[in-house]
């Protein structure tokens, strides 16, 4: 069969695999509530960490203000469920929050996505900011005290089919004509504009698309965790997301997903030291820039190619062509 | 009126603290294009330093700023030779995200060694106490201290950078790195020089806002570091002058807003002021407009 | 070469974690034989570290002194203590943790209302008591309407300090208009702010002016120079000593010599370093005990505590400590040493006695019924202590 859909039916078992082995280790009672916190924090932060991945790591533009989309992501979720708690309502809220987000990215992204880098990371920085801060202030969002007694929707199924879906959908979004415009923007954003890529739309789009899965990380995590305030979508938010991104490697999704659970393995591990444990963060932060800058994939992926080269006795024979059959 | 004045005066006071820290950050971008986020760090550790020679080694203030200065020189340069030194080919993202992790170092390592809370700092001998009124505006010494200390700290930079063959030096770096090598300045000193003369000034503002505000703590650098980049970009980045104009415009813009009762908005307010100079004039108010060439 | 060394140095650090994994946290069974388990949720690092590392003092000193004294019911106390870095979503985990990874049958904190509150429902799940000392928000306790079953208290409400201190502004300080300047960026300020509000206003008298601040701000001249321009005769400000001490400068500095009014957020030796003594004058807050009480009970806890710590102890401490025996009693008079019992003798605490004052909880809100001290500062030394009631 084509590999193409090899690959496909390949990635399927996978995920079939992690979604009834997790339900299995759930119902057997080995991942209990601690542990299915953990697993919450882990699954928002790939969300996050491969819509964040889509703007930085494919399209080149350096975002530091992915926690202001979290942020309207939670706090439309948030309203929407404690006045309409039900399943409903959770849709409702993710999809208001996720909307909401993609329409402030255009918004915001359309006239500072001119900026290079530096520029750019300093001004969606101020973005998220200035989100915060209002957030802060308005009487809706109840100011700094946040907002508590959210209901909880989020389980197994719902965690597996968003974060599959997210990377199921933006990796088909950077295999589109749309994600190869990405990603030649990032390259060169001159000689793509010079081939016919419209980078300003490109980008645009990209900001949008990755705001909107920010959003819906947000929302998973407004209906785990009870209790959402503005200063947890502050700047150390963006930059968290930002560390799992690089150290996965900008412009690999399987990067992404890899760092997020490392990160949140070695989180839970330091659990014991927490003096410590944010010196270490950035020791590693800077000790990885220095030494490998690209992260741990750089940007490649986890491929089948991979496994199968792992595998004993399969080897794809060449077929030589001679002399005598061109003859 | 007098109420206005007295703003006024608020205004100048923690606009030339930002203009202290923005002139740190402009210069650093005007030669290696890097936002240092760890200079707002640096500053904090210059207030630390100040707190600890006026408290522990019982030093006076004036001994102290020098004290501050010398050891936040020190740091910039040991900083700039580990972490961003090895990256220089490397790409902006990189060097950024180094920066931040540096930023974050200096922060969690010394809230380990010194504990999270906010510190005082020791009260100062009497005429630094002073306060001066005129009718119903209130002055204190320390206010025309920080003015004062920052200018003449702004024209000695001036000094350096326009009538030493350093300054010369910074200032051929920056046009055309290259260019300057070839013309046979050292350019890994030129910028280490650079990064000293910025977080001496980094280290003269964290004492000056340790004594000023009476309190310091190990996170104290992230805000107004940001502000204090805004500055810079809004004055024109990697132009000194542009700095100082950022500076007071920002100090002013925060104490305006306060003084109209949206003192929460503050932060809002210079972000957005941020952007907007970014989408209509990025190069700044003095800055000029340089095409991106093919 | 360089790929070698990476990962060599991957295959040391996994080895170290996994090292370290075998002798952190494992889930260990519940209470044995011999010791009865409580936890801390602490804020132990983060904005608020100062208040989580207070308590815990208070509350390692307590629970010394318990079992040096014998235990409870012959047990001794173990504690197990997580740091929840004063984010919300770490106290939920970090409880969900106690409760069902170590099995405590009590947990102790946070400290404050935010993150108290985002425990709350993991508490009514697992049916373990939880119980802070220092989380003082309005709606913590009964959420519209609701009694939270497994959510206790052991210092007053927000609603309580303010209305206290507005009463004593009116009667004690004849004051008949006040600026309020709240921290807007705490739960805790804003209820005492709209307290003190409701009551003073009750009283007859009229906020002239309302302003705000957030945390971790340092420049309040522009608000006070703002503020200077109304005429008032107090000025209230509910929030954290760090902000507190530094409005209070720069308001004497620049020539404000009215009353200036507060909670029990003053209530720390960083109040006097931020301020200096000399503008610590006509200064009065709300607390939950002083340390000029002549009552034995206190000052023998002070002495303890400075004997211990080296250090006057704040109310944080105090809460602390008065908690941790709280709990212990509660232990000792529950049937069995689980959540469920132990809750019910929380519920129906009597006359319990503390350094912080002596209450009962009233089983319908499970709010602890005690009085309050107003302090008041005279050159940054505390010289009078009035006790109100309700």
């Amino acid at each position: 069969m084509n590999p193409r859909l090899k690959s496909i039916l390949a990635k399927t078992a996978v995920a079939a695999v992690v979604y009834v082995g997790v339900l299995l280790l759930v119902q057997v009672g080995i991942i209990d509530a601690y542990l299915q916190a953990t697993m919450v924090t882990i699954c928002v932060n790939i969300i996050l960490a491969v819509s964040l991945n889509l703007v930085t790591g494919f399209t080149g533009q350096f975002s530091l203000g992915h926690a202001g989309f979290m942020a309207i992501g939670a706090y439309s979720t948030a309203l929407i469920t404690m006045s309409m708690p039900t399943v409903l309502g959770f849709i409702l809220g993710l999809l208001v929050g996720a909307i909401l987000a993609a329409l402030v990215g255009f918004l915001i992204g359309l006239p500072t996505l001119r900026l290079r880098g530096d520029y750019l990371a300093i001004a969606t920085l101020g973005m998220a900011e200035i989100i915060r801060v209002l957030l802060l202030n308005f009487e809706f969002s109840n100011g700094a005290a946040g907002l508590s007694g959210i209901p909880q929707f989020v389980n197994w199924n719902w965690l597996f089919v968003l974060t599959a879906g997210t990377i199921v959908l933006i990796s088909n979004f950077l295999n589109s004509r749309h994600g190869r415009d990405c990603i030649a923007v990032r390259e060169d954003e001159i000689a793509a504009e010079s081939i016919g890529v419209r980078s300003t739309q490109a980008k645009t789009l990209a900001f949008s698309v990755g705001a909107f899965f920010g959003a819906i990380a947000g929302g998973v995590y407004a209906s785990y965790f009870y209790f959402i305030k503005p200063d947890l979508f502050g700047f150390m938010q963006s930059i968290n997301i930002l560390v799992i991104v690089v150290l996965g490697g900008l412009g690999s999704i399987s990067g992404s997903i890899i760092a997020a659970i490392l990160l949140a393995v070695v989180s839970t591990l330091l659990q014991p030291f927490p003096e410590i444990r944010m010196i270490l963060y950035s020791l590693v932060l800077v000790v990885l820039m220095v030494f490998r800058p690209q992260g741990i994939m750089g940007s490649r992926e986890l491929s089948l190619s991979l496994f199968s080269k792992l595998l004993p006795g399969r080897r794809q024979t060449r077929t030589k062509v001679t002399a005598e059959d061109a003859a | 009126m007098e109420q206005f004045l007295q703003q006024v005066v608020n205004g100048l006071s923690i606009g030339s603290i930002y203009a202290l820290i923005a002139l740190g950050y402009t210069m650093v971008y005007g030669i290696i294009q890097l936002i240092n986020f760890a200079h707002g760090d640096v500053y904090m550790v210059g207030a630390y330093v100040g707190y600890a020679s006026m408290s522990f080694l019982g030093l006076d203030f004036f001994t102290s700023l020098l004290v501050a200065m010398a050891a936040c020189t020190v740091l910039g340069v040991i900083i700039e030779r580990v972490a961003y030194k090895p990256l220089r080919n490397s790409t902006r993202i990189a060097v950024l995200i180094t920066a931040i992790g540096v930023s974050l170092l200096l922060e969690y390592t010394m809230m380990y060694f010194v504990g999270p809370e906010h510190r005082a700092y020791p009260a100062l001998p009497g005429f630094m106490s002073h306060t001066f009124h005129f009718g119903e505006v209130v002055i204190t010494m320390l206010q025309i201290m920080i003015v004062t200390i920052s200018i003449v700290l702004m024209i000695v930079l001036q000094f350096i950078v326009r009538r030493t063959r350093l300054g010369k030096a910074m200032r051929a770096v920056s046009q055309d790195r290259d260019a300057a090598q070839l013309m046979g300045i050292s350019v890994d000193n030129t910028i280490s020089f650079t990064f000293a003369l910025g977080s001496a000034l980094a280290g003269a503002a964290g004492v000056l806002v340790g004594v000023y505000y009476n309190s310091v703590n190990p996170l104290m650098g992230i805000l107004p570091g940001l502000k204090a980049f805004v500055a810079a970009v809004l004055g024109g980045i990697g132009l000194i002058p542009g700095a100082l104009l950022g500076g007071y415009v920002i100090g002013a813009t925060e104490t305006f807003v306060a003084s109209i009762g949206f003192s929460m908005l503050r932060d809002a307010v210079v972000f957005a002021l941020l952007i907007i100079v970014l989408i209509f004039k990025p190069s700044g108010l003095l800055g000029k407009n340089v095409r991106e060439k093919v | 070469m360089k790929r070698r060394f990476a990962a060599i140095a991957a295959a040391a650090l996994s080895l170290s974690l996994l090292a370290g994994c075998g002798s952190s946290g494992s889930g260990t069974s519940g209470s044995s034989a011999d010791t009865v388990k409580v936890g801390l949720n602490y804020e132990l690092s983060g904005p608020v570290a100062t208040y989580g590392d207070a308590s815990v003092k208070g509350i390692q000193m307590a629970v010394e002194e318990i079992n040096a004294a014998g235990g409870v019911n012959g047990k001794q106390i173990e504690i197990v203590k997580y740091d929840n870095k004063s984010e919300p979503a770490e106290a939920t985990t970090l409880a969900t943790k106690l409760m069902t990874n170590d099995k405590v049958v009590s947990v102790i904190g946070p400290a404050t209302s935010g993150s108290f509150k985002a425990t709350i429902p993991v508490a009514n799940q697992n049916k373990v008591p939880v119980v802070s000392g220092s989380a003082t928000a309005d709606d913590l306790l009964v959420q519209n309407g609701v009694l939270q079953e497994f959510a206790f208290r052991t210092c007053f409400s927000d609603s309580y300090q303010g209305t206290a201190m507005a009463n004593f502004a009116t009667q004690s300080l004849s004051a008949k208009t006040a600026v309020i300047l709240k921290d807007t960026s705490s739960d805790y300020a804003k209820g005492l702010a709209d307290n003190f509000a409701k009551q003073f206003t009750a009283n007859g008298g009229t906020i002239v002016a309302e302003e705000g601040y957030v945390a971790g701000e340092t420049e309040f001249n522009p608000i006070v120079t703002r503020i200077k321009g109304q005429s008032f005769d107090v000025m209230y400000v509910p929030g954290y000593y760090n902000e507190v001490g530094l409005i209070i400068k720069q308001a004497r500095d620049q020539g404000i010599d009215q009353p200036i009014l507060g909670g029990d957020g003053f209530d720390s030796p960083g109040l006097l370093e931020k301020a200096g003594a000399a503008a610590l004058n006509q200064v009065y807050f709300t607390n939950h005990y002083s340390s000029l009480d002549q009552d034995p009970t206190v000052q023998d806890f002070i002495k303890a505590f400075k004997d211990k710590y080296g250090e006057e102890p704040n109310a944080f401490h105090a809460l602390g400590y008065d908690t941790a025996y709280f709990v212990a009693d509660a232990i000792k008079r529950a049937s069995e040493p689980t959540g469920e019992a132990i809750q019910q003798a929380m519920a129906s605490t009597t006359d319990f006695s503390g350094v912080t004052g002596t209450f009962s909880i009233d089983p319908e809100t499970h709010e602890p019924v005690k009085s309050a001290v107003v302090i008041g500062l005279k050159d940054g030394v505390q010289v009078s202590a009035e006790r109100s009631s309700r």
